[in-house]
């Protein structure tokens, strides 16, 4: 590599180099001043997430660097921009009550930054050796995170819980990778779409892109590699829950669109088939098991598989269109998704306790107005009742699943979405229709303009929505 | 007047009552009265403002008016408003009876009237929208968004058993609606554009017609809603408070019957006379069976919703014979029931609010110290019978009219319905008004207080003047009718004309 390349490629990676070498700075600064470093760390990570944001909104150059092992173009950045703002929304939120959470480390920062740093790898990753390396960057970081309050028995069964399954999610990924490698000869994603259009399609091709595929499926817990996310949901310190809700889904399915739509987009009727299968299994499975749930992040989380379901319905279509619908599902999904975290954080009685059933919620809107306000909106949204936004987010994947004639895929998910608003129903109805049981709280001002502004957002769709359209369907024109 | 945007106007004025009402504190007696102040204030003079749409509005004009477009999320769907002789008029029915809803509620809400009224005010933005929305997916969105608020209203300040009724409200009408939501996608597809205007001339494929007139239909028909769908309906209006029912009955059935006229007959002409016959006979199965249901019912608004659901029944005959008389008989139909049920709503509710109990059982001989709440209850009950004279009467005859012209049988059956109706109607009117002043707790009741009469009397007063002269809203509607009515037949002449040039 000359040095002319090497310096396009250095610039191209920017924001990652940077990320990389603030990380490792904050490490240091976090081993030298000792204990009490965790606040100073921890705003320092949030300073650095937002530059590298900044950078990413002003940068434009597109192009392939490392040798075509890295790609920067609109889509990366629009999901890098995503998985920015889920870190720092859930850093902020640890921010306050890292204490009473047993967060108040700073190597708690610093693996944030480092999973970020993975996730920005891998959305960027356009070559099965990347990809695996992002992957791994951002899931070693994230087992550790999940067992991060060690004390908690809870907390340290989903860390290990997510490290075993994670561990073989991998190892079936990095099979499917040698698989792929093998039949085509080829790691770049180019090269192996260049060589899957040109001659037939292997058998032991398609066992490879079967378990790359269940590799992602198991990142952003689709049916039925699901199993992971009640428990590791449940088990988390909220913060770190509404990390794993945000922003390494985001990463994920940006991955999981970019392996299907790049590298495997000759072989579409293939991946489609399977896409579709988890899709369906994901929504219904998302609807009608968090129906008994009591816990109020299990719900989430089986709410979180059934809207990957639903993202996975538009990349199902394999068109532009489809890419257009995930880009804008995973927006809006993210943005709910915090919101709601946000107010879970606020369940907080007056000596501290955090409590966590849905019944906790009872009375709401006469004990806290302004959050039952939000959370109504909230629920509401992901049920995807308009004209909040995420009728929108499942407008346009619906669309697309249209366009491509997958009805039976649309009417499934439709009719799943009627048994998903019943549950979403029933937070409404607690915090409306059922009296106070106890109250909670004054809650803290960063968590208040975290779900303040989420649900300003999700009203507020159908006015700003437009720009935010327009460039989910600039980032899904990067690969048709 | 030309540049004014006058149907934004009057659908998005109620916010400007909903951001007043935000910034009150609703706590006290003061802060009651300030809330009910700015609610009343501001559904009455959206009502003004939408007066004016109705005197800018040119008969003449089969096509739609006081158009407004805007690009809209720039995604292909566009902020398309506008009215024409089918939308216009429940409009101002929308805007007409809000006022009523804020006076009904005046005592009988005791708590948290702040949000209550934000609630009617948002059910009030969504339910204009979807007569003016003139691109499919804004009328999607508004369809759908008319169940958040009354989700709400049911469930908080419902009856016993609001939870299950709200849900069942929520959970019926969405599961009607997501269908839709397909059919909506599906026909963008199909022409490339959700703007609702080339959607009406583009002509969709018979085969496709088929499957979007079901999918559409499912919503309708739960929201009209029609027999055997219709069962949300008498537990929703038991429980709602009043205001709730008067909205419900008034204005919500009618986004059904609107969505028919709008959509299956005039976009789907060749399904539509496919299934005529199908709904024909649900129809008529609704008339007559919800009938006799209604007879045997011994809650007063139970009663009443279920010759809500018979009426409804008139309306969809009337639309799908497809006819000039049938068509108009079922859009007048449609406002004069918005008039008439709401108003027996209203009715109840000023027994409910003396008394708490809307059993007919507790009541009887209410003419001997209420006789002024005889005579107006008295003549919206013959006006729900379809007495001549009320405006009741015109609609019904118009429908069985324009289905008589089209299946002389469905007309017969129809018409056995209107006996139907003025046995239940009458036998109510009986038990609860008639007879001796037995009860101890009756003797006490006071007749219809100024405000009542507020409520009562100009709705009266309008079922009378529209049975006598119902030309206002006839004039109104016949051009774009005349024209929905051309259209459909000139469909199914060219749909034949292939027919024979294929074979």
């Amino acid at each position: 590599m000359t040095a002319e390349l090497l310096s396009q490629s250095l610039r191209l990676a920017l924001p990652e180099v940077i990320l990389a070498v603030g990380a490792l700075a904050l490490l240091m600064i976090g081993v030298f001043s000792g204990e009490k470093s965790a606040p100073l760390v921890t705003g320092l990570a949030i300073a650095l997430l937002a530059v590298v944001g900044a950078m990413l909104v002003f940068m434009t150059g597109d192009g392939q660097a490392f040798g075509g092992a890295f790609v920067s173009d609109t889509f990366a950045r629009f999901m890098k921009i995503l998985a920015l703002i889920g870190s720092i929304t859930a850093m902020v939120m640890s921010m306050g009550q890292a204490k009473a959470l047993e967060l108040d480390k700073f190597e708690f920062p610093v693996l944030l930054v480092l999973a970020t740093l993975g996730m920005m790898v891998l959305i960027s990753a356009n070559d099965l050796i990347a990809f695996y390396l992002g992957l791994e960057l951002m899931s070693l970081a994230l087992y550790v995170v999940a067992a991060f309050s060690r004390d908690n028995l809870r907390s340290t069964e989903a860390g290990l819980k997510y490290f075993v399954l994670g561990a073989l999610s991998s190892g079936m990924m990095l099979y499917g990778m040698s698989l792929v490698y093998g039949f085509t000869g080829n790691t770049g994603f180019d090269e192996i779409a260049t060589v899957l259009s040109s001659e037939e399609r292997g058998l032991g091709l398609i066992f490879g892109m079967v378990f790359i595929l269940a590799g992602a499926c198991f990142k952003i817990s689709a049916v039925p590699f699901h199993m992971w996310t009640p428990d590791v949901y449940e088990g988390a310190p909220t913060p770190v829950t509404a990390f794993f809700a945000s922003a390494p889904k985001v990463a994920a399915m940006a991955i999981l669109v970019r392996v299907v739509s790049e590298a495997f987009l000759p072989i579409l009727s293939d991946w489609r088939q399977i896409i579709v299968f988890v899709a369906i299994a994901s929504m219904l499975l998302g609807s009608f098991a968090a129906i008994g749930q009591k816990n109020i992040k299990r719900l989430m989380a089986y709410s979180s598989i059934g809207h990957m379901g639903y993202a996975l319905v538009g990349l199902s279509a394999g068109t532009e269109t489809g890419v257009s619908g995930v880009v804008l599902y995973m927006t809006i999904y993210m943005v709910m998704t915090l919101g709601t975290f946000a107010c879970i954080m606020a369940m907080r009685r007056e000596d501290g306790t955090y409590v966590e059933t849905v019944e906790d919620l009872a009375g709401l809107s006469s004990t806290k107005p302004f959050m039952a306000l939000v959370l109504t909106a909230l629920m509401f949204s992901m049920a995807g009742i308009p004209p909040l936004a995420g009728f929108f987010a499942k407008y346009f994947v619906f669309v697309a699943a249209i366009e491509a004639k997958l009805y039976a895929l649309a009417i499934i998910g439709v009719l799943s979405s009627v048994v998903g608003a019943y549950y979403y129903l029933r937070i409404v109805k607690l915090m409306w229709f059922d009296e106070p049981k106890g109250q909670f709280a004054r809650v803290s001002g960063e968590l208040r303009l975290i779900f303040g502004l989420s649900g300003l957002f999700v009203v507020a769709y159908v006015l700003i929505g437009g720009p935010i359209g327009s460039a989910a369907s600039a980032a899904a024109k990067s690969f048709f | 007047m030309t540049d004014w945007p006058i149907l934004s106007t009057v659908t998005f004025l109620p916010l400007v009552g909903v951001l007043l009402l935000l910034l009150t504190n609703g706590e006290g007696a003061n802060g009651r009265r300030n809330v009910l102040n700015i609610a009343l204030l501001t559904t009455v003079v959206t009502f003004i403002v939408s007066l004016f749409i109705w005197i800018g509005f040119d008969n003449s004009n089969p096509g739609f008016q006081m158009v407004e477009k805007h690009e809209w999320l720039s995604t292909g769907i566009s902020y398309h408003l506008g009215v024409d002789g089918i939308s216009m008029l429940f409009v101002i029915l929308t805007t007409f009876l809000m006022p009523f809803c804020v006076l009904a509620s005046w005592e009988a809400i005791e708590k948290r009237i702040k949000e209550y009224m934000i609630a009617f005010l948002l059910l009030q933005v969504a339910m204009t929208g979807v007569f003016v929305g003139l691109d499919i997916v804004l009328f999607y969105i508004f369809f759908e968004a008319t169940l958040i608020p009354m989700f709400i209203i049911i469930g908080v300040w419902g009856g016993k058993d609001r939870v299950y009724a709200s849900y069942k409200l929520f959970l019926y009408t969405l599961l009607g609606s997501v269908l839709m939501m397909l059919a909506v996608m599906a026909m963008y597809w199909q022409a490339g554009t959700t703007d609702m205007t080339e959607l009406l001339k583009f002509g969709f494929p018979a085969g496709v017609q088929t499957w979007l007139w079901l999918a559409c239909f499912a919503a309708f028909a739960v929201k009209m809603p029609m027999w055997p769908v219709h069962t949300w309906l008498p537990d929703a209006h038991v429980q709602a408070p009043t205001a709730g029912s008067v909205i419900l009955a008034g204005v919500m059935l009618k986004l059904g019957g609107y969505g028919m006229i709008r959509i299956l007959l005039q976009m789907f002409p060749l399904a539509s006379e496919y299934f005529a016959p199908m709904v024909f006979a649900l129809s008529v199965i609704a008339i007559i069976y919800t009938s006799l249901v209604a007879m045997m019912q011994d809650d007063i608004k139970k009663l009443i919703a279920y010759s809500s659901v018979a009426h409804m029944g008139y309306v969809t005959m009337g639309i799908f014979a497809a006819n000039q008389q049938g068509v108009q008989g079922a859009i007048f139909q449609m406002l004069s029931h918005g008039i008439v049920s709401g108003a027996l709503f209203l009715c109840v509710g000023v027994v409910y609010d003396r008394l708490h109990t809307r059993e007919i059982s507790a009541y009887g001989g209410l003419v001997n110290n209420m006789p002024k709440y005889a005579v107006a209850f008295m003549i919206l009950t013959m006006a729900n019978v379809g007495l001549p004279g009320t405006s009741g009467f015109v609609g019904e005859f118009l429908t069985i009219m324009g289905v008589f012209r089209v299946n002389t049988w469905v007309a017969l059956f129809a018409a056995t319905g209107v006996i139907l109706s003025a046995s239940y109607a009458l036998w109510l009117y009986r038990r609860v008004i008639f007879g001796a002043l037995e009860k101890e707790k009756l003797k006490a009741l006071l007749d219809l207080s100024t405000r009542e009469k507020f409520l009562l009397y100009p709705l009266v007063a309008l079922t009378i003047f529209y049975g006598f002269y119902p030309m206002p809203v006839l004039n109104a509607t016949a051009a774009s009718v005349d024209l929905v009515v051309n259209n459909y037949s000139a469909a199914l002449a060219a749909a034949k004309n292939l027919a024979l040039n294929v074979h």
